[in-house]
């Protein structure tokens, strides 16, 4: 367990970066430290490997006060990623992720093996290890920061802001990345970021910082999307809240139903008659797009006589992902598959809505209940 | 005048004994390696601690350009006054006409690593000596080295005055002809004294080559590329 005993931080400038904190990171979780900048997130993070020395109060790991250890030594038993990765561009990727074992007394032999490993683990091919962090790209040198952190398996692993520098799509690659990895690993992380939205999706719990290095809200995500402690987080988390809490209903309710389909290759005798928009599945029953109403079918049904398709929602995760498919298809229905991608039925917007006000009334329900 | 110049160049005279172009140049370079290599060892050590710890680099910066001001000869002239003539008071002089750029190139080098990098080393538990040894200067290679090639060059220039005080090098061609009035024996001198210049030049770029880490090639490379 990382835990912070009202911990301050004053600059001799004066400046006050963290104001009497106290709060603790359970062991095998990811605690996402979250707040605009100036809020004193990464000045806490950094005061756990001793980067920054608190001017009073204590860190502690596992109970022990970290000052009582080297700081050198301590460093090595904490996983450390920064946010431009911060690899070593004068040696090769494989060296630059056996730097700690290496550091350690570890044989160079044995530490590259451990270093091929954690570039395999971390989903980098074999071969990237012999070329330079110039040569690769943003996402990948990210990946490559993790894997070294991770070299040492320290249980304790802290990341600053690790991937703000990337683009959006390679953001959210590294982020399910992140979170597979931590099933494998569980470690207990500490994550600083200024994105709520990257809070919310990789914290266990998450605690928002207001300027000045005050701690607004220590909460699961779900409860500070349902319960903001105050103006300043009501407004930090976000207008659409609401949305974005769906993503923690799960949607194992949702009663998917059947409707029109059609597969790619059918000829215009097996298209149903219809009024309406018609699915159209691939040979292994996988959604390929829309036929829309009234649209004539000669010989052959292909891929380009298709209205591309909405979002798929996989069954069984969240509502959030049910509603947007519904939303985002141009039939209206959303197209629910199973965990390979076959199709399972579809759900309307409707229906989606009608299980939150379920949900709902029977939370309302209980809570008069005596 | 350029025939006089080939008539001195192609005469068998000139190329032979100790007073020979050969032995001239040989002594001439054997005073620039020793005086640079002895600007390095003070210079590069000095230039590391105050790139690593930020310490004194404000006095430093004073001290060598004021260095950088004095004139080389007086400087001799004066080291062969206290000291009497010989090697060592011409070599001190080429030493601290090297040292202030070499410094800089140190400094400036160390300056220049990003310090998100310096700052992963230490989150990594480098101690402060092996993110010297192991972060620091090999990322400082590239400006150091640069630092060494430039005082070379002048070094390579200046070495011209050891002769004034009675030294060997191709100094002595050049001063001995401006003593007689030969000035095809000056012209011919400059002429080895540029030659000399460009070829230690290019062996020190070719050390360069060597031993810049790789990946920081391959990094300057693709910040030419991108920009």
């Amino acid at each position: 367990m990382l835990e912070f005993r009202s911990v301050r931080k004053q600059y001799e400038n004066g400046t006050v970066a963290v104001q009497e904190l106290s709060m603790s990171a359970e062991t095998g979780t990811i605690t996402v430290l979250v707040g605009p900048s100036g809020c004193g997130k990464t000045t806490l993070m950094r005061m756990v490997n001793r980067m920054i020395e608190p001017s009073s109060g204590a860190v502690l790991v596992d109970g022990t006060d970290v000052r009582e250890f080297d700081a050198a030594r301590l460093r090595r038993g904490i996983g450390y990623v920064i946010q431009q990765a911060g690899l070593f561009p004068h040696r090769t990727v494989l060296d630059n992720v056996a730097t700690v074992p290496l550091l350690s007394g570890c044989r160079r032999r044995e530490a590259r093996t451990r270093a091929a490993e954690l570039l395999d683990r971390v989903g980098l091919p074999a071969d990237l290890g012999r070329r330079y962090p110039a040569q690769l790209s943003g996402g990948q040198q990210q990946r490559v920061g993790v894997a070294r952190a991770l070299a040492a398996d320290p249980p304790v692993l802290l990341m600053d802001e690790p991937f703000s520098a990337v683009d959006p799509v390679v953001r959210a690659g590294l982020q399910d990345e992140l979170l597979r990895l931590q099933e494998e690993l569980g470690k207990t992380v500490l994550f600083v970021t200024h994105d709520i939205d990257e809070a919310i999706k990789l914290g266990e719990k998450v605690a928002v910082l207001r300027q000045g290095g005050h701690l607004a809200q220590y909460a699961e995500p779900d409860a500070l999307l349902a319960e903001p402690a105050d103006d300043f987080v009501t407004s930090f988390v976000g207008r659409d809240r609401g949305y974005r809490r769906l993503s923690f209903r799960d949607s194992r309710r949702l009663r998917p139903e059947a409707t029109d389909t059609v597969h790619i290759g059918d000829t215009s005798a097996d298209v149903p008659s219809r009024a309406g928009w018609v699915l159209v599945l691939d040979a292994h029953r996988r959604p390929r797009g829309w036929l829309p109403p009234e649209a004539a079918v000669d010989g052959q049904l292909t891929e380009d006589q298709l209205v591309a398709g909405g979002s798929l929602h996989v069954e069984g995760t969240s509502l959030r992902g049910a509603l947007d498919s519904a939303l985002s298809a141009p039939s209206g229905l959303g197209v629910v598959v199973d965990g390979d991608g076959g199709y399972v039925g579809v759900v309307t917007a409707r229906q989606v809505l009608d299980l939150i006000e379920e949900h709902r009334s029977s939370v309302t329900a209980e809570g008069v209940a005596p | 005048m350029i025939a006089d110049l080939l008539a001195w160049l192609t005469n068998p005279e000139h190329w032979r004994g100790a007073g020979g172009v050969p032995a001239q140049t040989l002594l001439h370079l054997y005073y620039c390696v020793v005086s640079v290599g002895t600007a390095m060892l003070i210079a590069v050590p000095l230039g590391l601690y105050i790139g690593h710890t930020g310490r004194g680099a404000t006095a430093v910066v004073a001290v060598s350009n004021a260095m950088r001001a004095l004139p080389t000869l007086g400087l001799v002239t004066m080291l062969v006054l206290i000291f009497g003539l010989g090697d060592t008071p011409a070599l001190a002089g080429l030493v601290i006409l090297a040292i202030p750029a070499i410094l800089a190139g140190t400094c400036a080098g160390v300056d220049s690593v990003p310090s998100d990098i310096v700052d992963a080393a230490r989150g990594m538990g480098m101690t402060s000596i092996q993110r010297l040894w192991r972060v620091e200067l090999p990322n400082a290679l590239p400006l150091l080295i640069g630092g060494v090639r430039s005082a070379m060059l002048q070094v390579v220039a200046t070495a011209t005055v050891a002769a004034y005080v009675n030294l060997g090098g191709l100094g002595r061609i050049l001063l001995d002809g401006l003593a007689v009035g030969h000035y095809e024996q000056m012209a011919a001198a400059a002429l080895f004294i540029a030659l000399l210049a460009v070829a230690v030049d290019l062996v020190l770029a070719g050390i360069s080559r060597l031993v810049v880490p790789r990946g920081l090639a391959l990094a300057a490379e693709a910040n030419r590329d991108g920009s």
